[in-house]
């Protein structure tokens, strides 16, 4: 064993949660190193070529608007974007891309090597060094010990990972690469409790070998809207088109003779998969009914012929996979190039996590992505990103920095994680979020960008731009709030004719834009703003207005909710020392060791009647210690 | 917090006839048992049993033939130790006997704190919690039928039962918004609307049904009127003689208020203006039609008693003008049905069409008639109050009320075909009220209102 140097920052893999995490790191003035099992798999797709859609794009809007990379990385290197749920409403429209996986690893491999404070370095760390309860470092396979204030794991699929296809399996981290073993059995040696998921992937399939004629298309938008709010114009380069076919009776009925070559009924998977991402045996197994199945075709980038079969995620025996992709429309001449698989791997209880990802057994120690239950390269890097800073403040012994649910779904995410645990992989979707209509993609900025720009992740200029923005954003809100119109014949004409109601009182141009079947463009068209309103400008003042009765209903819930959020709780209290609460309850409490009465009463087995002791006693406490400040 | 035994009168106070002392704690058999002479000692008695015997006082004399039950922890109201005392003499006897216990070293008992122990050691939820404050109100026989049933959770099934459709609702809408891609047909704001409006009229039918059943719990404002010498007083007391009418006098109980009730068909009546009804039948008339407006206005329910074997008087004449002008139910009560009849009922009915019952004060007769015809007008005419099932308190009125406006907003929105993250945003609202009701969202405010409600013991 050797030293090999010290850091304020140490991260361990450069996957999605381990690139955010360096760089933020980074850019908060810490000397960052990042050891990984490989160094050409920064920041890789190891599944879909794809980031985005709903709550996960509205992650990626968030990182954006900490400072983070994710955004900048898929504007830079898509090959497809679209906006989904278009025709649905403001909270749930999201942007998703198609992404070049190769490029983009390049580009997120580059922006470490050029990001000060950063040092690159291939290499599999095999144990944590830790003292007191405090971590001091990391030691590698080849002998060196690296000294560190904070170190952040992002392990990925690569923690004791093993690869399964039919009835073949073998020790491998994602992709065939080098499992991290040693490490796992080093957590479990520091007392953390593992849990075993698993996840899969499709076959890829030679994208000239396709027969596209009788498949539907699926193209990019025209004019495409981009994750990065830095972002001001497209790539140069025309938009490659994702094609949709579907499995047949003939594929059903292959899986179904196959099904005992199926190592997820077999028994040789054992990890929990996610129920939201089944593979396509399982699909056909739990849907019986279901005559034929989505399976999406996209490109994994622009210099490569490979094709991912989305929707076909499988474990089932390489040839019964090709003969399953022959059974598909458009793909029966296709080649497969590789052959999907499954693979388990270790992750984390996150209830053994802080919600600053820090772990409770080792201080110093932190922990995002997989490690933590989740699946997703967006739910990766949004904790990466939380982890990177949350390991900087620590290095700074500052206090860390905690989302709330009711600002970003960063927050809804980690809350879950710490709050309720996992017991399958954790895929973010709007739903999980209570005030969806808060959190929308296209207010990221508002929500974030003050607090990246006072972490130092936001630079002066972008923040001048974001206040900027915002002031056109409240004064037109304002000039359409104080903007009168007349019930006279003209105007009443003009409303007809944009088809609604003629008016009968003076009304404001905001009043009128909240009737459903009016627009911004028709209120623009009544009375024109002085100066041009840009599109981005012209969607607030729309979202705003016309939906401002949600949005205050959502914010009263919030500002409700906060009474409870407010009440703290310190981890350390002795659950077992208050009378009267339920043993599943107490149990879940010295789990969890909620920090506020908020968080406690989302823990699944706490009961009402258990918060109401707790209230009690809380009430309890404050009045003893009231009376005692009295008598002095 | 627990380690002592507390006391305190469980009946209401003033109620005549028998009033309860209930002793919860480590030391309630001992202390009873040391002011008790029985056939055995209380330690001895079984759980769940009465025993016969007496109270003694200081001095060891005998002061009340009492019953006692026991009731051994943990299979009791608050899992603790509890004895009840059940005696006669009425509240200042009551007072006394919770009296010789604190002197016993028995402490009494904070509003509430029976409950909160049940609770505390947990016996009840939160929802539960609630019924229990309906049975310390219960003021009826069919009331306390109906909390009990709720303890059973018949209210929580019901609305249980609801809150599954809705929720099922939601997941339909929700899976395309997370699923932009998702093959199956989309909820169509057609059907969205549809079963919204099927979930509203359940949900109105609940709150309906809440609002009668009210009637059952509160007790029911009620004006006996006319003029003097139809026989408003004998009435008062034909109907008080099965259930004696309480008047309640002493400084400091519970009521500040003196009411008298009347218990008919089971349906508390609570008289307004009791005083005059009685200062009209002896005293000349003085205030007469503007005191009758003042009791028929505060009046949910108007008792409109003539003399049958009497032509109408022009007072009875001015008061049924009076009476054509309110709304509330009514029924007008011809007495004296045991002398031969001389007023017509078409004589009444021009002025308002209500239901007429004859009666017979002195005889004691029409009594039944007179249940029979209440009943019918408060819409329980086909279900008797017995099997009344579904009895809500001011909040849970106030959150079905609430999860109402919400689906309502919500149908609303589905007319208005706005994005269904927005309606969204309604039925989940509609969701989280019917979960308060049940004790699945717990929210600072309701606990304090909750514990704020309970009334001195049980």
């Amino acid at each position: 064993m050797y030293d090999a140097g010290h850091y304020d920052v140490i991260v361990v893999g450069a996957g999605h949660a381990g690139v955010e995490a360096a760089l933020a790191a980074a850019r908060m003035g810490k000397k960052t190193i990042v050891l990984a099992i490989s160094l050409d798999h920064v920041a890789f797709m190891f599944c879909n070529p794809s980031i985005g859609g709903p709550a996960k794009g509205h992650v990626v809007r968030e990182i954006d608007a900490l400072g983070g990379e994710m955004g900048r990385a898929i504007d830079a290197t898509y090959v497809q974007l679209r906006m989904l749920n278009t025709g649905k409403g403001p909270a749930v429209r999201a942007l998703r891309a198609q992404a070049d996986k190769f490029a983009y690893s390049a580009y997120m491999k580059k922006k470490l090597e050029e990001t000060p404070n950063v040092t690159l370095r291939q290499a599999m760390v095999e144990r944590l060094w830790v003292e007191d309860g405090e971590v001091r470092g990391v030691v590698t396979r080849t002998g060196a010990r690296y000294a560190a204030r904070a170190v952040v794991l992002t392990t990925g699929t690569y923690l004791r990972g093993r690869i399964i296809i039919g009835d073949l399996a073998y020790e491998s981290g994602p992709n065939h690469t080098q499992p991290s073993i040693e490490l796992a059995h080093d957590l479990i040696s520091h007392g953390f409790h593992i849990m075993r998921f698993k996840t899969g992937t499709p076959p890829r399939v030679d994208g000239t070998t396709i027969d596209i004629s009788g498949l539907e298309e699926q193209p990019g938008d025209d004019h495409p809207q981009f994750f990065s709010y830095e972002t001001t114009r497209p790539l140069p380069y025309p938009q490659l088109s994702c094609y949709l076919t579907y499995t047949t009776e003939v594929s059903h009925r292959l899986i179904q003779e196959n099904l005992y070559r199926a190592p997820l009924y077999s028994g040789t998977i054992e990890g929990i998969g996610p129920r939201y991402c089944p593979s396509i045996e399982d699909k056909i197994v739990r849907f019986e009914g279901k005559p034929r199945h989505q399976i999406f075709l996209e490109p994994e980038g622009r210099h490569t012929r490979e094709v991912y079969v989305q929707g076909l995620s499988t474990s089932l025996p390489e040839d019964v996979q090709l003969a399953l992709l022959r059974s598909i429309p458009g793909l029966e001449q296709a080649e497969m190039m590789r052959p999907g698989y499954a693979i388990e791997y270790d992750a984390l209880d996150p209830r053994q996590l802080w919600p600053s990802l820090m772990t409770k057994k080792i201080r110093g120690l932190f922990t995002a992505g997989q490690i933590n239950g989740t699946s997703g390269y967006e739910e990766a890097a949004g904790q990466g990103l939380l982890a990177g800073i949350n390991a900087a403040l620590f290095v700074d012994q500052k206090e860390p920095f905690i989302l709330k649910r009711s600002e970003s779904y960063i927050g809804v995410m980690i809350d879950d994680l710490v709050t309720k645990g996992v017991d399958e992989p954790y895929r973010l979707l709007t739903s999980r979020a209570e005030y969806r209509l808060l959190l929308r993609h296209d207010n990221a900025d508002k929500r974030l960008t003050p607090y990246g720009y006072r972490l130092n992740l936001i630079s002066q200029a972008r923040y001048e731009a974001f206040l900027h923005k915002w002031s056109l954003v409240e004064a037109e809100i304002e000039r359409l709030k104080h903007t009168v119109l007349r019930p006279d014949a003209k105007t009443n004409a003009h409303l007809t004719e944009l088809g609604t109601e003629p008016i009968a009182t003076l009304t404001t141009l905001a009043d009128l834009l909240r009737r459903p079947e009016v627009t911004y463009e028709s209120v623009q068209v009544l009375a024109p703003a002085s100066s041009p309103v840009t599109p981005e400008i012209e969607e607030q003042v729309e979202i705003e207005l016309k939906y401002a009765g949600y949005i205050e209903k959502q914010l009263q819930q919030v500002e409700k909710q906060k009474k409870l959020e407010h009440k703290r709780l310190s981890p350390y209290l002795d659950y077992s020392s208050i009378h009267g609460l339920s043993t599943e309850g107490r149990q879940k409490l010295m789990t969890v060791q909620p920090l506020t009465i908020g968080q406690a009463a989302r823990i699944p087995g706490v009961t009402p009647a258990d918060i109401s002791i707790l209230l009690v006693y809380l009430e309890q406490q404050g009045k003893t210690a009231s009376e005692k400040l009295g008598s002095r | 917090m627990q380690d002592d035994t507390i006391a305190a009168i469980a009946t209401p106070l003033g109620e005549g006839g028998i009033a309860i002392i209930r002793v919860s704690g480590p030391t309630a058999i001992a202390s009873v048992d040391s002011l008790f002479r029985g056939r055995r000692s209380l330690f001895q008695q079984k759980s769940f049993t009465l025993q016969y015997g007496e109270l003694l006082d200081e001095e060891g004399r005998p002061l009340d033939e009492v019953l006692i039950s026991v009731m051994r922890a943990p299979k009791s109201f608050t899992r603790e130790d509890v004895v009840e005392i059940n005696i006669h003499g009425g509240i200042r006897l009551a007072e006394r006997v919770l009296k010789l216990l604190l002197q016993r070293g028995v402490r009494l008992a904070e509003p509430g704190e029976f409950t909160l122990r049940a609770f505390l050691n947990g016996r009840i939820d939160l929802s539960q919690a609630e019924a229990v404050i309906d049975l310390i109100r219960a003021e009826n026989d069919h009331a306390l039928r109906a909390s009990a049933e709720q303890l059973r959770g018949a209210l929580r099934e019901r609305i249980v039962a609801f809150r599954e459709k809705l929720l099922y609702l939601m997941a339909e809408m929700e899976v395309h918004l997370d699923y932009p891609e998702h093959d199956e047909p989309e909820a169509t704001y057609d059907k969205v609307g549809r079963s919204l409006r099927t979930l509203l009229g359940e949900l109105e039918a609940m709150i309906d049904e809440s609002r009668r059943t009210q009637v059952l719990r509160e007790g029911l404002k009620t004006a006996i009127v006319g003029r003097p010498n139809v026989g408003k007083s004998s009435l008062l007391n034909m109907l008080a003689r099965r259930e004696r009418a309480i008047v309640t006098d002493i400084p400091g109980t519970t009521r500040d208020v003196i009411e008298e009730i009347i218990v008919l068909a089971g349906i508390h009546l609570s008289l307004v203006d009791t005083a005059g009804l009685r200062e009209t039948e002896d005293v000349v008339e003085k205030i007469g039609i503007e005191r009758s407006r003042q009791a028929i206005r505060e009046a949910s329910l108007i008792l409109a008693v003539f003399d049958r074997s009497h032509p109408l008087t022009l007072e009875d004449e001015a008061l049924l003008r009076e009476l054509a002008e309110f709304s509330q139910p009514l029924i007008y009560v011809l007495n004296k049905s045991d002398l031969p009849p001389v007023l017509h009922e078409e004589e009444l009915l021009k002025y308002r069409q209500a239901p007429i019952v004859a009666v017979s004060a002195t005889a004691g007769t029409g009594e039944g008639d007179l249940e029979h015809v209440l009943l019918n007008l408060l819409g329980w005419g086909e279900i008797s109050p017995d099997e009344a099932r579904f009895v809500a308190n001011e909040r849970h009125l106030g959150l079905l009320q609430k999860s109402e406006r919400s689906l309502r907003d919500a149908v609303r929105a589905t007319l208005d075909r706005a994005p269904y993250d927005m309606i969204l945003i309604d039925l989940r609202h509609a969701y989280a009220a019917l979960g308060e009701m049940i004790g699945e969202a717990v929210d600072d405010d309701v606990i304090r209102a909750i514990f704020s409600n309970f009334c001195l013991g049980k």
